[in-house]
């Protein structure tokens, strides 16, 4: 039992929360929704500062909340990083951090503070007021804080929504390494269809507080019927390996069990694993295999799939060796090729990008 | 030089505003606190009694407290039953009546600092493991610092500022409750302009001086969070 069960009913005027969960307490677990959907209210279910009307959770086999009992917020082994940061404002930066570590007795501090304020490059900060921090500062000092209390679960509600598009490029690799070094399970609340790619393994889809899809994050992100991502355009991930480099065109080549697909240059070792995402609307389908194409990533896929999307287009799904992308094609392209489950054909990959 | 009898009325005065300072810190606190937290249907009348001496004349309080002190009021009787006799004309009487007197001056600032720091720094606390009253002495009581500094100052200055209360409550024994503020208008009673002279240029000072340090202190805050 090491799983994050939680049942909610909670509602007020105008909108109704109803979750039957149980979450994987290992690796990074996206919630994920439009604006609106819940994410947020269920984030703070969990860590008890909102009270559900009827509510049970169990966090590895521990009861926080039943019919009878409900265990208050700073009794809860967890770490809560909001998207406003909320640091002290009348504390700096080292007290802000230690506010959390002197309220938990010395046994159960795990997680070895000065680690983490490498990990999070906060070191030169330490005698600064938060209102001498940049709004990426802010965040990675609120999450070295949050860690600070040695969690058992880590909670983090957009903590990359409020920073600017440099400020999130500032903060994601740090988010990874944490997720790369650290053991504590991670419920990740998002918007952004781009960083629950990057850092994800699990997800939970929220629309109108109601889940609709949970999984494994490359399970989710091939399924060609879930809203997720309509700004975006949806795209399925991909894991493998990074074969080899080609010096001369600056390139470099992944493999996976459905194939071998070239990149420009990525500065990774031989042999790393490597996350990319294929949108949909970068993949196209051909019956015969195309030469005379500029078009360097081509691979045998048989068709497992067709769903309609809006009145012109379809989304493919195509299995590469046990591997699902999807392929956004035109209705008149899926009667003109035959297209239909079973069907070999290949598919033309025009980008691949480099998620981790 | 300053009269022996002004200087006891000035002594006086300084006690009673402080041991009236004090008391309404502890006893606003609480109160500041609740008002600024709950959404209870209490809130608007509570606000509305605490807030009531501001518009209240001081007469009309006096006069409800000399008869609730008095030897038929419900007070006057509770600590008659102690064996402590009547609060009315004495300092004790005078402290209870300027608690009531000043207490909006000393609740509203301190109100209106906790409401401006809202709850999200309260619940970043709670999930750091702090407990309610941790969180209420780690976090709010530090950001409220310029609302209690402001709360002091104003329930001090308007202890040292009123009359009608005093004389309705307190009367006018010599180094039990005759204030500065007494002392003047028996000097104007008695035509004794030159006294009266004196103990009014102490006073308009003291309040000058004490608005003067309070404004300034408010704007270095204003600067410094800007």
């Amino acid at each position: 039992m090491t799983d994050l069960v939680a049942r909610f009913k909670h509602g007020y005027p105008g909108f109704g929360l109803e979750v039957d969960v149980r979450l994987p307490a290992r690796g990074v677990t996206a919630i994920f929704g439009p604006s609106g959907s819940g994410k947020t209210t269920l984030l703070r279910l969990i860590a008890g500062l909102e009270r559900a009307d009827d509510g049970y959770l169990a966090v590895a086999g521990e009861v926080w909340q039943d019919a009878n009992s409900f265990l208050p917020t700073h009794a809860r082994p967890l770490g809560f990083v909001f998207q406003d940061a909320r640091l002290f404002p009348h504390l700096d930066v080292r007290r802000n951090l230690d506010y959390g570590l002197r309220r938990i007795p010395p046994a159960s501090r795990r997680v070895a503070l000065d680690g983490v304020i490498d990990l999070l490059g906060i070191g030169p900060l330490m005698d600064r007021k938060p209102d001498r921090l940049s709004g990426g500062e802010r965040q990675r000092v609120a999450i070295a804080r949050a860690l600070g209390v040695s969690p058992r679960l880590l909670l983090m509600d957009e903590p990359l929504a409020a920073l600017d598009q440099a400020r999130k490029q500032e903060v994601l690799p740090y988010l990874e390494r944490l997720h790369d070094t650290l053991e504590i399970p991670v419920l990740y609340v998002s918007h952004a269809i781009g960083e629950v790619a990057r850092l994800a393994d699990h997800m939970v889809v929220l629309d109108g507080g109601r889940v609709v899809a949970q999984g494994s994050t490359i399970d989710l992100m091939a399924r060609a019927n879930l809203p997720l991502s309509r700004d975006d355009g949806e795209g399925a991930l991909i894991e493998a390996g990074v074969a080899c480099h080609d010096e001369t065109y600056q390139l470099t080549d992944i493999v996976f069990p459905g194939g071998r697909l070239t990149l420009p240059r990525q500065a990774r070792e031989v042999g790393q694993r490597v996350r990319v995402r294929v949108l949909a609307r970068d993949v196209s389908l051909t019956l015969a295999a195309q030469t005379g194409t500029s078009i360097i990533n081509i691979l045998p896929a048989r068709v497992t799939g067709i769903t309609e999307s809006g009145p012109s287009q379809s989304v493919v799904s195509l299995d590469l060796g046990g591997t699902t992308i999807l392929a956004r094609v035109t209705r008149k392209s899926v009667d003109a090729l035959g297209l239909k489950p079973g069907l070999a054909v290949h598919a033309q990959i025009k980008g691949v990008a480099l998620l981790k | 030089m300053i009269a022996a009898a002004n200087l006891d009325a000035i002594l006086l005065t300084t006690k009673l505003a402080t041991v009236v300072t004090v008391l309404l810190l502890l006893i606003g606190t609480p109160i500041a606190w609740w008002l600024a937290n709950t959404r209870s249907w209490l809130k608007p009348p509570i606000e509305a009694v605490v807030a009531l001496p501001i518009i209240l004349p001081p007469s009309v309080l006096g006069f409800y407290l000399l008869v609730a002190m008095g030897p038929h009021g419900p007070v006057g009787q509770f600590t008659q039953a102690l064996g402590l006799g009547t609060l009315s004309f004495t300092f004790t009487g005078l402290v209870v009546a300027s608690v009531f007197y000043s207490l909006p001056f000393v609740v509203q600032p301190i109100q209106n600092a906790f409401a401006a720091i809202g709850p999200g720094l309260l619940e970043a606390a709670a999930t750091l493991r702090a407990r309610p009253l941790d969180r209420f002495f780690s976090v709010a009581l530090p950001l409220a610092r310029p609302g209690f500094i402001t709360a002091a100052v104003l329930g001090f200055a308007h202890t040292v500022g009123e009359f009608g209360v005093v004389l309705m409550v307190g009367g006018n024994v010599p180094g039990q409750t005759r204030v500065v503020s007494v002392q003047i208008y028996d000097y104007v009673e008695a035509q004794e302009y030159g006294q009266a002279h004196q103990l009014a240029l102490v006073l308009m000072g003291f309040s000058f001086i004490t608005l003067f340090l309070l404004y300034a202190f408010n704007r270095r805050v204003t600067t410094l969070n800007a």
